[in-house]
């Protein structure tokens, strides 16, 4: 998580879970990063990555990616997993965020 | 019962499977190198597979009033374990594969879409803030956006 810090780039989560779930969470995990909530996966349907009816009562909610975003909003890096077990590595994103411009 | 009648490879090996199932999800996909690949959990499943193994041999070839009982209990053990494991395989490698392919999300190079949504406290945060409020006392230099399946 420092680490990020000192590269100076923001980690941002976004799920369908309400604010509270994700205050919780944040909390117990002990992120200081934004968790944005996105109740009706609309973000996520903008960003084609809705998993449809794969949550526990059959909601459709997001399937795990990652993208690293310049200042100005440009996409610099993706990670679509094609397993969900599978996960990006915070040393893969900081490698990639080294290269990014000041 | 009598310690020596007891088959405990075969007990242990079925224990075994159920740890090797359950510690993935409670355990190992908490550290990005057992998560990624499950090979802690296939090991503790190829000793329980030995384990269950000699069991079955052990209930194949005890002698005794109970040889038809320890034949059947073991075969049964066994066969479950087996289940367990292929459970194992199904849902790390199978299901975790059933994805959507998102051949429309945003790549590389493009603009990511503009959204609005609320934080933890409930106040919107656009991603023009997200890129523009300083991170550790600079500008930052970059977002990285995760988007997770959440607890639901």
């Amino acid at each position: 998580m420092d680490k990020f810090n000192e590269a100076g780039i923001r980690p941002v989560a976004i799920s369908v879970d309400t604010p509270e779930e994700s205050r919780d969470l944040a909390q117990k995990a002990g992120y200081t990063f934004p968790f944005l909530s996105d109740r009706n996966a609309e973000v996520i349907r903008r960003y084609d990555l809705v998993h449809a009816g794969a949550g526990a009562s059959g909601q459709d909610i997001a399937r795990p990616a990652e993208f690293l975003l310049d200042t100005s909003g440009t996409v610099r890096w993706i990670n679509l997993t094609e397993n969900y077990w599978v996960r990006a590595r915070p040393e893969q994103v900081l490698e990639v965020a080294n290269l990014l411009e000041k | 019962m009598n310690i020596k009648r007891l088959n405990w490879p075969l007990w242990v090996g079925f224990v075994l499977t159920l740890a090797a199932f359950l510690t993935y999800f409670f355990v190992f996909v908490w550290f990005p190198v057992t998560r990624d690949f499950p090979w802690a959990n296939l090991v503790i499943f190829l000793i329980a597979g030995v384990l269950l193994f000699m069991g079955v041999r052990r209930g194949f070839t005890s002698e005794g009033p109970h040889r038809t009982r320890s034949k059947i209990v073991s075969s049964i053990v066994a066969t479950l374990g087996l289940v367990v494991f292929a459970l194992f395989v199904f849902t790390i490698f199978v299901v975790g594969r059933w994805l959507p392919a998102s051949k429309g999300a945003p790549q590389v190079g493009q603009r990511a879409p503009d959204f609005t949504l609320p934080d933890t406290s409930g106040k919107p945060v656009s991603l023009n803030e997200l890129l523009t409020t300083p991170v550790n006392g600079r500008a930052p230099k970059g977002v990285l956006l995760v988007f997770y399946r959440g607890y639901w």
